[in-house]
């Protein structure tokens, strides 16, 4: 089983995206269970949303409190929740920032980590650019098939078609393609 | 057809392909994507026949289905918490009028504190009105029990409420198969009124009844639960015939044969449970479960069967009785009356905290070696409860309980610079 | 003019006197009743003219051994509702009730008193289950079946006021009849939002320095029921049968939330005589206190006139209700003023004189 948190605010589309990374697992004939973290949370509060992949039947119902990966959709979340916490040794993180991890001040933590499993990327940019609007999920996925290998990313462009039909849908996976290419890039550089 | 889907929006495929004539709306979290869903399958056209009605209240939701039913219609409607105990008044009414609403609880807790996260209190508090409680433990099932709700509701001229796990189930997206109508319509004949208001053949409906009789309506409405329970099983062996699955029936155990331990639980949580004996099994621990399908009625000789040859129960139940314990437990402890089991009650899961494996293999474990209090709460705080009865017992005015221990807990957290 | 037109229309204060004169008197007026087909007041009328009641086709929708008390003016003015909306429906009726004295009185079980399908649910719920029950006639593909809830005025102007304003609202094809005896007359006469100031009631006794129900409270249901913009709303008063008849007619025709209220004096809880039921009904009117109109779509399109006005006075005298206000140490002006400013203000706002009636 891969268990994968995805930390961000309400209106980043945190708990879409982990239903869509569900979706990608599905197309692959993989089972998942994706499922927020229960919150009236408004605009902006701190949100979560988990996602199982398994080649089996996944009974668990308790929150993810020891992921495998994590995406992180807003950085400045680093210093006010405890993203990292129960966080696999060998996991994978994602974060949404154009910033260094020095920068982020999480150097000396994620050098922890597998040089290949960690990565930042400018996904809010990528949003903008080709859907029109901050909504980082999307590119982040495309970002997590690469870093994580867990899903294809022709699995995630099939999952935001699913969910997004039509022009919204295209440009999200346009999105995804370019973070999937610049996730691949920088794993191959580490 | 296998799709990866939100279990709310699965269930309103499920009850779109039942037909439903009637579909009473009131939002309520966590139960309100389900009545949305279907909504938009009306305004589609995809639900053909169908009055969608948004109403002003979940009384009146309730009540609108009453009317409906009473007319000949195949009704529905889905609540949660507060909206139970809104419309309570026509929960019983609509239970002792024998008519067949299919019903949708999005289970949460009740407050105050207010909480709109799961647990069962909702249903607990409407256990007694005369309805069938179904409880689903996955989506899958959430979906199938509502298919078979309206046909055991229609035969037996009974409402049943089909009940799923606020958020953990209702927001969860897994895999469901969505059956063809082709299959739900050789499963489920459209609806024959045993009772029905027609100018044809005009009676009335709903007048006072005296003591003189009340006992018997009231015995009767006890005799259709028992019919349930025959009727239970078997309408889940021909759903098995027609879906070619099993969902539903009275209960479902799990390694219970040679289990010493047996864990008993309603709904999603029992998923978690059995990952829990899975491991305890691998550790040598002989434990088994029992997730409980159907509460009303509730299946005593049934379980008793299964649960005799355990030397402890364990029943995990996100309900309580204040003042007394375990609502489930209570019940499961009538199926062994005429055995020396011991039964441990185990409240977990309220307002939405997390029951995790971990938690419950430590239940077990201290069940196993005898170390369980009767009534146990899973995961509680005892620190902060002590130092809020303190903060009570020193000061009269000591301000609203719920703040007091949110503070706490909050400066719990600064001083371990959380 | 029907039968207690015939029997009563003397003039009120006359009626009074007359009525109080002939309970001593051996030479007792001829009264006429009802006698199947034809009463004696519509036989004077053209057919067409005639009531519904007057027909011998009429439904018999609440029909006799019922429960009501002697002189109950619900069951009265239920009987005329009723059966003028099963003429208007060719019978295709259903009738939804809500808790109260009309739902006790006509169904002492295994006995009914309705011979059309009837269904009580609960008492704040009758508007919804109505709701309820026409979406299934459209389901159904039975849209001749027409819907009519009915409730008390605690079961309408209180308890099932949410379902009633939804009702509304979504302007569901139901004709609610409010049948108002301005208190809960079925549990022991307590106080509704429809009690009117200073009438004594279980829960608003005739002690103290303001005796009775207090000014300044209450809801006026027609006008709130306006202001939902329905197509039809209407009051009525079985003081006026005929009329009472005409408007359920016309509620019938027409599709959407109808609402009629409609005055109905309870001896019981008013403190006055079973005999007098229509004559105080008419009191009410005839004062202004009850005012008599039809609105369309949130504007009134027509009030009756006030034939021959009576001061208040003449209205609350007859009943025990009001005995306060006529007490050993002489009439409590102030109240009876405030009273007849009340009704002073019904008979300007609703335009009840014909002009030039000065009375």
């Amino acid at each position: 089983m891969f268990q994968v948190r995805i930390h961000g605010r309400g209106g980043q589309g945190v708990v879409t995206a982990a239903e869509l990374l569900s979706i990608a697992a599905f197309v692959e004939d993989k089972h998942a269970q994706a499922f927020p973290s229960f919150g009236s949370e408004r605009m902006g509060a701190p949100v979560v949303a988990f996602c199982r992949i398994a080649d089996r039947e996944i009974r668990s119902r308790e929150p993810v409190s020891h992921p495998d990966a994590l995406i992180i959709q807003d950085p400045t979340l680093l210093h006010s929740v405890d993203v990292f916490s129960g966080l696999n040794k060998q996991g994978y993180i994602l974060i949404n920032s154009r910033r260094t991890f020095a920068d982020l001040g999480i150097d000396d933590f994620v050098a922890k980590f597998p040089p290949d499993h960690v990565c930042d990327i400018g996904a809010t940019e990528l949003a903008v650019k080709h859907v029109g609007r901050p909504v980082p999920n999307a590119a982040l996925l495309g970002g997590f098939a690469a870093i994580s290998g867990q899903i294809q990313l022709s699995s995630v462009e099939h999952a935001i078609m699913e969910k997004f039909p039509g022009a919204v849908g295209a440009a999200n996976v346009k999105a995804a393609q370019e973070a999937f290419a610049a996730v691949s890039k920088i794993k191959e550089e580490a | 057809m296998l799709k990866q889907m939100e279990g709310s929006l699965g269930v309103a495929q499920a009850i779109a392909l039942c037909r439903p004539e009637v579909v009473c709306a009131y939002p309520i979290t966590p139960q309100t994507h389900i009545v949305e869903g279907i909504g938009a399958l009306v305004k589609t056209g995809e639900l053909e026949n169908c009055e969608f009605i948004n109403v002003e209240s979940e009384f009146a939701a309730l009540s609108v289905a009453i009317g409906a039913s009473a007319a000949g219609a195949r009704a529905y409607t889905a609540t949660a918490s507060q909206g139970i105990l809104y419309m309570a008044e026509a929960i019983y009414n609509a239970g002792g009028l024998g008519l067949p609403i299919v019903m949708t609880v999005g289970n949460r807790a009740i407050g105050a504190p207010i909480n709109i996260w799961n647990d069962h209190t909702d249903a607990m508090s409407v256990k007694d009105a005369g309805w069938i409680q179904l409880f689903a433990e996955n989506n899958q099932e959430a979906l199938d029990l509502h298919i078979q709700a309206f046909r055991l509701a229609e035969e037996l001229s009974c409402p049943v409420m089909v009940c799923m796990d606020g958020f953990i189930l209702t927001h969860a997206y897994e895999r469901v198969d969505i059956p063809t109508q082709a299959e739900v319509d050789a499963f489920l004949p459209p609806y024959e009124p045993v009772q029905v208001l027609d100018p044809a053949d005009p009676y009335s409906i709903g007048a006072m009844v005296g003591p003189e009789a009340f006992t018997e309506v009231r015995y009767l409405a006890h005799d259709k639960q028992l019919q349930a329970l025959k009727r239970i099983p078997e309408i889940a062996d021909v759903f098995k015939d027609v879906f070619g699955r099993e969902s539903g029936g009275l209960l479902h155990p799990y390694h219970a044969d040679d289990a010493e331990t047996l864990v008993v639980a309603l709904g999603s949580v029992n998923g978690t449970i059995k990952d829990a004996v899975d491991t305890m099994r691998e550790e040598g621990h002989a434990v088994g479960s029992v997730s409980l399908c159907s509460f009303r009625p509730f299946p005593l000789a049934e379980l008793g069967d299964v649960l005799r040859h355990a030397a402890r129960v364990v029943v995990v139940e996100k309900s309580l009785a204040p003042g007394l314990g375990g609502v489930v437990a209570s019940n499961v402890r009538m199926s062994l009356r005429d055995s020396p089991t011991p039964v441990y009650t185990v409240i977990a899961g309220l307002g939405g905290r997390p029951i995790t494996k971990a938690g419950l293999e430590r239940v077990i474990k201290d069940a196993i070696a005898d170390d369980l209090p009767d009534v146990h709460f899973l995961d509680l705080e005892t620190d902060v409860i002590a130092r809020e009865l303190e903060r009570s017992r020193d000061t009269r005015r000591s301000g609203p309980t719920a703040e007091n221990i949110l503070k706490d807990l909050a400066s719990v957290a600064g001083n371990r610079g959380e | 003019m029907n039968s207690d037109s015939a029997n009563n229309d003397t003039g009120s204060k006359e009626g009074a006197a007359n009525s109080r004169a002939n309970q001593g008197s051996a030479l007792q007026r001829v009264k006429f009743y009802q006698t199947g087909t034809h009463t004696v007041g519509n036989r004077l009328m053209d057919e067409a003219a005639r009531s519904v009641q007057s027909s011998m086709d009429r439904s018999n929708a609440i029909t006799s051994g019922h429960r009501a008390c002697q002189g109950c003016g619900e069951a009265l003015g239920a009987r005329y509702a009723l059966d003028a909306a099963m003429r208007a429906s060719d019978g295709q009726l259903v009738a939804v009730n809500a808790t109260g004295c009309l739902e006790v009185f006509t169904t002492p079980y295994p006995e009914t008193s309705w011979q059309i399908p009837w269904l009580h649910s609960l008492f704040g719920n009758a508007p919804a289950v109505a709701t309820g029950v026409a979406a299934a006639m459209r389901r159904k593909g039975r849209k001749k079946v027409s819907v009519v809830a009915q409730g008390g005025d605690g079961g309408t102007t209180d308890i099932g006021f949410g379902c009633l304003s939804g009702m509304f609202e979504r302007n569901d094809d139901v004709l609610y009849i409010c049948y108002d005896n301005e208190a809960y007359m079925n549990t022991g006469v307590q106080r509704s939002s429809a009690t009117p100031p200073t009438a004594r009631t279980a829960t608003t006794p005739a002690v103290g320095k303001a005796p009775g129900n207090v000014f300044g409270t209450g809801k006026n249901l027609p006008l709130i029921a306006m202001a939902h913009n329905i197509p039809y709303v209407a009051t009525a008063s079985v003081a006026d049968l005929h009329d009472l008849e005409d408007k359920v007619t016309r509620a019938m025709a027409i599709e959407g939330a109808r609402y009629i209220h409609i005055m109905v004096p309870c001896p019981l809880g008013w403190g006055s005589a079973p005999n007098d039921t229509i004559r105080i009904a008419r009191l009410a009117v005839e004062s202004g206190l009850f005012p008599l109109f039809e609105a369309e779509h949130g504007e009134v399109t027509k009030s009756h006139k006030i034939r021959r006005r009576v001061p208040v006075d003449d209205y609350l005298k007859p009943q025990r209700r009001f005995a306060h206000l006529f007490g050993k140490e002489g009439p409590d002006k102030a109240a009876l003023a405030a009273i007849q400013a009340m009704a002073d203000s019904n008979i300007k706002r609703f335009n009840l004189l014909d002009a030039g009636d000065d009375t």
